[in-house]
């Protein structure tokens, strides 16, 4: 039996990967170490937050199945960022550990084209430098068209405890011990990495009476453009908050030597931005005490995850460390903590579409590239799905620019910059953050999906309406004024009055009114769903900084329209720093735009090269 | 490896020794073809030798030959520069032979752009070099080489520096919203920091709107009417000291019709609307004439007859004059005193333009109304190219939008986005970040140069 395309590993960068590539028709194949780990959530228990939930809007958008299924099996939802400005707001869910899994293995087994198997993947089958299947751990090969890796923290993984370091995926699950291995052996560059987790507490051995509650929004809210809520606002499980202290702070350091990391048992490189909370002590000596947060699991078990403590300390010390902490005096220890090590391939070695530069027809998506967090993996994986797919198809891969989607911001970033350490999704880097809202996505994202063959004609015409109700709703707002008649109007909700007649539209530019505002001063209906008037609104406060970010944009494309032929010698140019030289050979940018935001590529290097691409030849 | 460059790097004419510069791989040995006296090839680097530049047999000049070999030098490349000592002649002879040799007469700027290329500078100090190219007088100099140094440099990244702090804060609320611990950046404290950057950033700019008059010079207006000395005192001035009559247009639009320099500033003196007396009488200074020549200046000399009553003329000139820099020169102190001016006036000197040690006390006015020895004693901390103080301005009119947007209660991480675009403006003019239009202009900049 030939698959078109073979998905290994069955996590959130899989499971899109694999749906995607079987909804363009391809016959599917996802293997997988066990299917009842199928979207496991091994780390925190929720589903978005600043830019990744952004993330996860634009994998909707795309006609991905992270925010429908995030939809189906949320115990709480909030926005975040409500106080700043539209371009930062993001939404974040507590995602049930149990739902959210068996949700979308119910989605995965609906859909044709797609079959499952469990078994490890240990080699590849390559003819001629081209990727022509998978080779499995009884010798067994099975043949494809493309292999799209997805194995997340399973290449030769490791957890550690303390001194003591086992071979072991999360959860106790197998790892894929030989793979890696072999990538090398392909000519793969094989970096290893680093992440952990916190323990796991019984929820009955808390004492929640003395922690602060953060309850969810009383606004119900969906991650998908395309669903309806399906929870109800006052069932939301609430979190909690609690600090570390002083005492918690001296049993960390009395027994720093004895955790994996400090007692120098750990040669992965682990994220900046997650860091262990023995970590947080030792790097920030002055601080009195870190903020934890306690999230629940799930509705069907008692699990609470205690975000923020994640550590590589031995069990004993963790029961100390826990006991220290207000609330969870007597807490029970459900799951220690640990950290885990895995290998990772070097995303420079990938192009913009998720193909390895070495190998042909390898794609790989999610942690394997050196990323972390499910939203960042589950973007990937729809990529890799989706330019597998075009490739089949000999079309043109799908490449988001970085005033597209975060999701081009993501990937540009790993095949530009690559990565030392796991790479997370922050709004910071994102540089044209105004136009990457959470908010239009689907204005941003939603073409490319139907013309991908993701989005159906219902889902599409949906979408299509909204986009003209939009326009009716700002030519209204154009065409009809407020007059001075209202003055009196204005005077009740305390915003000055106006000397001559102004169109609602530029009525709305005044700070803090909104179209709900104006509806209700001047008795009006305006027949538009709340994300109608939302977009409208945004578009008409934020006009000014919305056209700025543009002409940003525009100059970046001046940029990106120089391209760089594929086998261009950069060891002709003399002038160019030799440093430079080796990281363009390296990273083999696509374009100057690319080139320039390679680190360690200077300005002057860029002069002399669009000289060089300019001219077309260079003495 | 490029070509072998060479071309006269002091300016031809002033002073007694030009220097030939020589930039390439094969400039050692191209040198040394020429050179009588110690083998160039074999001499270490960064050493001076004395000798014979010849033309076969023929002594062409006594020189000074400085070897510069790669990579410590102005371009990265082999560098020798040879001092000439016998004049413009001989100093193109010495070029000739060079070219002749081998060598390829350099482009405007070339040098410079050699040691951009390779590495060797900044954007900052490649603009500043080129400034140095253009530079007619020793204050020009001074300020284009410590433009070299990285003044502006350094005051930039102090700037940007205090700006990512804040920026970084407010991408952590961003990031991690529910961290009740880490410090909530306020639109107060955007507030409060707003005017301390608008501050050093207008700063920059008058400091460049002085360095202006040291790269432009000052445009000075000699008016009145007919024989009352205009003439007589443009002379005085220029031959005072020895500068260059010329009726060539200058960098202004202005027929320049003389350059005098005053504490190293060049002053401008525009126009020559009456001040050529000719034989036709006809020829009348025409008022209208005069006050084209009042608006263009940032100097105005209006000359005035110590011995006479103002007439009509005088009065319109000196309304015309009120809202200007203007020194009224009220010529001929040694004859009777006819003329009664306004008490209120301001700036008149009385003086005899015939009487050289008068003219002195004109030049202390001057240095005086535009605090020239302030420009010669302080630290130059100045921007002087048209692209940088753009940026800057650009980052003036941002924070302005800031100003706007702190008034409208504006949503701190849409105030941020600006702040950003400053970090990133003032980014373009250290060189730390790319921007293709930059480096057109930039080069662009190099071809006008020498």
């Amino acid at each position: 039996m030939e698959y078109d395309i073979i998905v290994v590993g069955g996590g959130h960068a899989g499971c899109e990967a694999s749906l995607a590539a079987a909804r363009l028709g391809n016959k599917t194949l996802l293997i997988t170490g066990n299917i009842k780990n199928i979207a496991d959530m091994p780390c925190n228990p929720s589903i978005g937050g600043p830019a990744k939930g952004i993330l996860v809007r634009e994998i909707d958008a795309l006609g991905g199945e992270m925010g429908i299924n995030t939809d189906k099996s949320l115990i709480q939802l909030k926005m975040l960022n409500t106080k700043k400005g539209p371009a930062v707001r993001a939404l974040r869910a507590q995602a049930d550990k149990i739902t959210y899994p068996k949700e979308m293995l119910k989605t995965l087994k609906n859909t044709i084209n797609l079959d499952i198997k469990e078994t490890i993947v240990d080699d590849l089958i390559v003819e001629n430098n081209k990727v022509v299947g998978v080779k499995l751990e009884d010798k067994k090969e099975i043949k494809s068209k493309i292999v799209i890796l997805t194995t997340g923290t399973y290449l030769k993984a490791d957890v550690l405890v303390g001194s003591k370091r086992t071979s072991s995926g999360p959860h106790g699950e197998r790892p894929a011990k030989n793979l890696s291995d072999n990538l090398r052996k392909l000519g793969l560059t094989i970096q290893r990495l680093k992440t952990g987790t916190p323990p796991r507490i019984e929820k009955s051995s808390i004492d929640f009476s003395v922690l602060e509650k953060e309850d969810g929004d009383n606004i119900l809210r969906t991650f998908s453009y395309d669903t309806m809520p399906l929870y109800k606002l006052d069932e939301q499980v609430p979190c909690y908050l609690t600090y570390t202290n002083k005492l918690t702070h001296e049993i960390i350091n009395a027994n720093l030597k004895k955790s994996s990391m400090y007692g120098g048992y750990v040669t992965g490189i682990g994220p900046r931005y997650c860091p262990s909370i023995e970590d947080k002590v030792v790097k920030f000596k002055d601080k009195e005490r870190h903020q934890l947060f306690l999230e629940p699991e799930s509705i069907y078990y008692d699990d609470i995850y205690l975000q923020g403590f994640s550590t590589s300390m031995p069990h004993e010390v963790q029961e100390e460390m826990v006991h220290s902490l207000k609330g969870l005096e007597h807490a029970k220890i459900l799951k220690y903590a640990y950290a885990i090590e895995y290998d990772a391939i070097d995303p420079l070695e990938m192009k913009p579409s998720l193909e390895n530069k070495i190998l042909e027809n390898l794609f790989t998506a999610g942690q394997i590239n050196g990323t972390s967090g499910y939203e960042e993996a589950a973007a990937q994986g729809l990529i890799a799905g989706i330019n597998a797919s075009l490739k089949l198809q000999g079309k043109d891969p799908l490449i988001l620019k970085r005033n597209e989607a975060y999701i081009g911001v993501l990937i540009d970033d790993l095949v530009t910059k690559g990565t030392k350490e796991p790479y997370r999704m922050l709004t910071s880097r994102a540089e044209y953050r105004l136009l990457l809202r959470h908010d239009n996505a689907d204005i941003r994202l939603r073409e490319y999906g139907k013309k991908i063959g993701l989005i159906d004609e219902v889902r599409y015409q949906k979408f299509k309406k909204k986009l003209d109700d939009i326009e009716n709703l700002r030519i209204y707002l154009k065409e009809n004024k407020i007059t001075t008649k209202d003055n009196a109007l204005l005077e009740k909700i305390d915003t000055s009055p106006i000397l001559d007649g102004i169109t609602y539209y530029d009525f709305l530019k005044r700070p803090g009114i909104t179209i709900n505002d104006l509806e209700k001063i001047l008795n009006l209906n305006m027949p538009y769903e709340t994300d109608v008037k939302e977009q409208v609104e945004i578009s008409i406060k934020y006009e000014g900084y919305i056209k700025k970010a543009e002409k940003e944009a525009q100059k970046l494309k001046q940029l990106e329209s120089i391209k760089i032929p594929n086998d261009f010698n950069y060891a002709k140019i003399s002038n160019i720093a030799s440093e430079a030289r080796q990281k363009l050979e390296n990273v083999k940018p696509l374009t100057l735009g690319q080139a320039s935001r390679i680190s360690g590529v200077n300005p002057s290097d860029i002069a002399v090269l669009s000289v060089v691409l300019k001219r077309g030849k260079y003495e | 490896m490029n070509d072998t460059i060479a071309s006269i790097a002091t300016s031809l004419g002033v002073g007694a020794i030009s220097i030939i510069r020589v930039s390439g791989n094969d400039s050692i040995s191209i040198v040394n073809k020429l050179f009588q006296g110690h083998d160039l090839e074999k001499v270490e680097s960064h050493t001076i030798h004395y000798g014979y530049i010849k033309d076969k047999e023929n002594i062409i000049d006594e020189v000074l030959v400085s070897v510069m070999k790669s990579p410590k030098t102005y371009t990265m490349e082999d560098v020798v520069e040879i001092n000439c000592h016998g004049g413009i002649a001989t100093t193109n002879k010495v070029l000739e032979l060079l070219l002749l040799n081998g060598c390829r007469l350099a482009e405007p700027g070339e040098f410079t752009k050699r040691a951009f290329l390779n590495g060797r500078i900044d954007l900052v100090e490649a603009e500043a070099v080129s400034d140095l190219i253009n530079s007619e007088t020793e204050l020009e100099r001074k300020v284009a080489i410590n433009g070299i140094k990285g003044n502006i440099s350094s005051l930039i990244k102090k700037l940007r520096d205090e700006l990512i702090k804040i920026i970084s804060n407010i991408e952590v609320n961003i990031d991690y919203p529910e961290y009740q611990d880490i410090y909530e950046v306020t639109i107060n404290d955007i507030r409060e920091k707003i005017p301390l950057i608008k501050n050093e950033l207008e700063e920059i700019v008058e400091n460049y709107e002085q360095s202006k008059l040291i790269h432009e010079g000052i445009k000075v207006a000699i008016i009145g009417r007919p024989n009352v000395g205009k003439s007589s005192l443009l002379n005085k001035l220029l031959n005072s000291e020895k500068a260059i009559v010329t009726d060539i247009p200058g960098t202004t639009r202005d027929i320049v019709e003389g350059i005098m320099y005053l504490d190293g500033v060049k002053l401008n003196i525009i126009d020559t609307a009456g001040i050529r007396e000719t034989d036709d009488i006809v020829e009348k200074i025409g008022v209208n004439k005069s006050i084209e020549t009042i608006e263009s200046a940032n100097l105005v000399l209006l000359l005035l007859n110590n011995n006479e009553e103002l007439t009509e003329e005088d009065k319109i000139l000196i309304d015309k004059t009120k809202y200007k820099t203007t020194i009224y020169v009220v010529n001929k102190n040694d004859l009777e005193t006819k003329i009664k001016l306004d008490k209120n006036l301001s700036n008149v000197i009385s003086i005899n333009t015939l009487d050289n040690k008068e003219i002195k006390i004109l030049k202390e006015k001057i240095r005086d109304l535009f605090q020239l020895d302030k420009i010669n004693n302080s630290d130059f901390n100045y921007i002087t190219n048209l692209r940088q103080i753009n940026k800057i301005k650009e980052c003036l009119k941002i924070i302005s939008d800031i100003e706007e947007g702190i008034n409208d209660d504006l949503e701190l991480d849409m105030l941020e986005m600006d702040l950003r675009e400053i970090w990133e403006q003032l980014g373009f003019i250290t060189g730390d970040s790319y921007d293709e239009e930059l480096l057109d202009d930039l080069f662009k900049n190099f071809c006008v140069g020498k």
